[in-house]
């Protein structure tokens, strides 16, 4: 069952293990640059979300690849690239709406959220789950449970 | 590598910077963060500098495990010697600033002189900028970070700074980074005022390598598992540290109106308020606790206002020291201090001081130009927060920290306050529970909980449990006992906490995730797999103990340095006369013995190796390597 990387900001304490956790297993490293999650904050307002990329399923990097480097891993439901036929033009970086395409400027390479093969590591470190890697069938029941919750409570208010 | 990091020379006088590599013996003898830097801080000034004059160095540092796959491990340490007692200055803080130190590149930062006009430092990847700071100076804390970040196009800077308290040479002034990470204690702010040192930015993208990746991963998901399942963890993740408030308030073990009560009738300042007004924690680099509720004030003059926190010391400071039952005092008082960049337990302190003061008639309206410094007066107590950071009137006396303004104020105001060495109390009171009390008399920066104390204690734990923790990693047969308001064996806690908290700011991991407020948390064991892990570096546990020892000798031997004797390891006479007033039966009537306290403090004495004057024996010195101390390596 495909499974799909979901991100609830409400409950990102902004801590950034993730970032940290995504380096040393795919770089050896610590080094949030070089992560494919990052946490964007607006610290005067206590805001934190964690940005990454959202394996589309129209994805605009693969559409403006000149060499058809990326493509989709229907398996695990992620976008995926070829490094044998990247050459690096970094238009996929350029084309990318959210940031996920990102550039690790010491291997100086293109690189990308790979789902870790299925065992995302960013999630496993999330104790307050904000990142969960949940059945792509069941995203919507859970939206709307949690929202459903909100609404349940604030009719009781008034009941 | 982790370990390629460098430390920084930087003359402010000239605008020199020197960076050297730290050489891998100099780290298995002080591994980083504090440890180094009371090295540094022994090695680099003289004896009898005016803490606020251009010889005083201020330093600042991360620990060795920063930035790397340990528990927390987020924190920075500052360090100068004290413009409040004249001893160790020290200070230790979470947030982002310290893992951002050292992907620029840095570990150590020597920062040595005066600047002409206010400047910050501006350190990237490597490189080490002196910048002017002339439109920063006079801005509050947050606002000064968020300017730095404007001005250097980039909102990833993390820094670090003094507010305007520091500027205005508050002598409790505190440096900080983010809305509310603070190095409280001792007065660092006041350090970097008086080198016209406003700010720290730091900005990095060098790898931070770890020794062994894979083995680091799993144990960290092992130790991050471990803490967040204690019931302490999840409490903390609700309310931060003001959880402690209810146990502590029911049992009698609070400092209420300054030191005449020791429970806060009523009941307006619980915990759970703080969910009436905050919208989630936040957490600092690489923590599962996020201790810090993010609230916004909904009432009075500074509705709608943003800020982090409070902690149980601002809980103390702006409510049941100074006699203020109102929770909406507190969050103000909290957003005002991390505003202005001061020392919320200090403020809190001084102001409640002032207050019996007033009380007494020692202090009238003349000298608080009409202010009624009464017990609750919320208005006052904001007003004095106000007039101590900008030094006006009154605050400008209470400015001065607790020995100088009672030597101001004269009469029999040394009495009522409540300090060591020069710096005030916890808003605790330890007079039922004798191992605090040691622990705040003899701590190395002067009265304080951070140093060690053996909060576990109150816990009645059975005598077996006590024995796996302060039996290791040393061996210990004396007496422990479970009951805290008894004598027996209760040097050993402490010295086995200060150890422990020692080790932990050196590695830079945050005392939340270790032996602190849990028995069930990281020790010994787990900090030398984790460095090993991390760094490569192979140290048993007996040899981390070692480091903490050594570095805490140090911190004696500057401390004696500059004039500490044994009459310093000692309490006020409040502690031994007056017998407290209330809480529950184990804890009422209670006040220290001091012939039992002069025991102990020898017993305490005597496991470190220390003479009866409290100076470290010339064998103590040989066996520690602090023999030909000092050494100038660094």
């Amino acid at each position: 069952m495909q499974k799909i990387l979901l991100v609830d900001s409400e409950k990102c304490t902004g801590c950034r293990m993730c970032e940290m956790v995504c380096s040393v297993k795919h770089e050896g490293v610590s080094n949030p640059t070089r992560s494919r999650i990052h946490v964007i904050k607006w610290e005067a307002e206590g805001l934190a979300l964690p940005m990454i990329c959202q394996q589309c399923e129209s994805p605009p990097c693969m559409a403006v690849c000149p060499k058809d480097a990326i493509s989709r891993d229907e398996e695990l439901g992620r976008i995926v690239i070829d490094y044998d036929l990247c050459i690096g033009c970094k238009m996929c970086v350029v084309a990318c709406p959210f940031g996920g395409m990102g550039v690790d400027a010491v291997a100086r390479k293109v690189v990308k959220c790979d789902l870790c093969d299925g065992d995302p590591i960013c999630v496993r470190f999330c104790q307050p789950e904000a990142l969960q890697y949940v059945p792509l069938s069941t995203v919507n029941l859970r939206k709307k449970r949690g929202a459903g919750l909100k609404f349940a409570e604030l009719m009781s208010r008034f009941a | 590598m982790a370990l390629n990091r460098k430390i920084a020379y930087i003359n402010l006088s000239n605008g020199e910077v020197e960076t050297a590599p730290i050489p891998l013996e100099m780290r298995r003898l002080y591994l980083g963060g504090r440890g180094m830097d009371m090295y540094l801080l022994y090695n680099h000034t003289k004896q009898g500098i005016d803490p606020l004059g251009p010889d005083n160095v201020f330093l600042v540092s991360a620990g060795i495990l920063v930035g790397t796959l340990a528990s927390a491990s987020a924190r920075t340490h500052v360090a100068a010697k004290s413009p409040l007692t004249g001893f160790v200055g020290s200070s230790n803080m979470g947030g982002f600033f310290a893992p951002e130190l050292r992907w620029a590149g840095f570990d150590h930062l020597v920062i040595k002189g005066k600047a002409k006009k206010p400047v910050y430092l501006w350190i990237n990847d490597g490189e080490i900028e002196i910048r002017d700071a002339s439109n920063l100076w006079g801005q509050g804390v947050f606002d000064t970070q968020e300017t730095i970040r404007q001005e250097l196009g980039d909102e990833e800077v993390k820094a670090m700074c003094c507010g305007p308290a520091g500027e205005n040479l508050v002598r409790f002034a505190n440096v900080m980074t983010g809305l509310k990470n603070s190095g409280g204690r001792t007065g660092m702010g006041a350090v970097m005022g008086s080198k016209n040192l406003k700010a720290i930015a730091v900005r990095g993208t060098m790898d931070i390598e770890i020794k062994h990746p894979e083995q680091a991963l799993e144990y960290d998901e092992q130790m991050i598992n471990k803490v967040n399942r204690t019931k302490f963890a999840q409490i903390m993740q609700k309310w931060g540290t003001m959880f402690i408030y209810g146990v502590t308030n029911s049992t009698g073990l609070i400092r209420c109106q300054n030191f005449q009560l020791n429970q806060l009738v009523g009941g307006n300042i619980e915990c759970e308020h703080i969910e009436e007004v905050d919208f989630g924690t936040e957490g600092c680099f690489g923590c599962v606790i996020h201790c810090r509720p993010k609230y916004i004030i909904k009432e009075g003059p500074y509705a709608g206002t943003y800020a982090q926190g409070p902690e149980y010391t601002s809980q103390g400071a702006f409510g049941m020291e100074v006699g203020c039952n109102n929770f909406n005092t507190i969050l103000v008082g909290n957003h005002l201090v991390n505003t202005y960049g001061m020392d919320t337990l200090e403020t809190g302190s001084m102001i409640a001081w002032a207050m019996e003061l007033y009380e007494k008639g020692i202090l009238t309206d003349k000298d608080t130009d009409g202010l009624k410094l009464e017990w609750g007066n919320d208005e006052a107590v904001i007003e004095m927060i106000h007039r101590i950071a900008e030094r006006k009137g009154l605050g400008d006396i209470l400015a001065e920290g607790p020995l100088r303004a009672a030597e101001k104020i004269g009469k029999d105001s040394l009495k009522y306050n409540i300090q060591v060495k020069g710096m005030s109390n916890l808003h605790s009171d330890e007079r039922p529970s004798p191992s605090l009390a040691l622990g705040i008399a003899t701590g190395s920066r002067g009265s304080d909980h951070l140093r060690s104390r053996p909060a576990i204690d109150l816990y009645h734990l059975p005598e077996h449990v006590l024995r796996k923790i302060y039996g290791n990693p040393t061996p210990y047969d004396g007496p422990l006992t479970s009951d805290y308001t008894d004598y027996e064996g209760k040097p050993r806690m402490v010295q086995w906490q200060e150890m422990v908290y020692e080790a932990v700011d050196c590695l830079g991991i945050c005392k939340y995730h270790t032996i602190f407020l849990s028995p069930n948390l990281l020790s010994f064991d787990e900090f030398s797999k984790l460095l090993y892990y991390n760094t490569g570096i192979e140290m048993s546990p007996q040899e981390i103990w070692e480091v903490a020892d050594r570095a805490y000798t140090v911190e004696r031997l500057f401390n004696i340095r500059e004039g500490l004797t044994r009459e310093h390891d000692w309490l006020v006479d409040r502690y031994f006369d007056e017998p407290t007033p209330t809480g529950l039966p184990i804890v009422r009537g209670k006040k220290i013995d001091r012939e039992k306290f002069k025991k102990m403090i020898d017993e305490y004495y005597e496991l470190h190796g220390w003479d009866e004057n409290g100076v470290p024996r010339p064998e103590t010195l040989e066996k520690l390597g602090l023999d030909k101390e000092p050494s100038h390596k660094l």
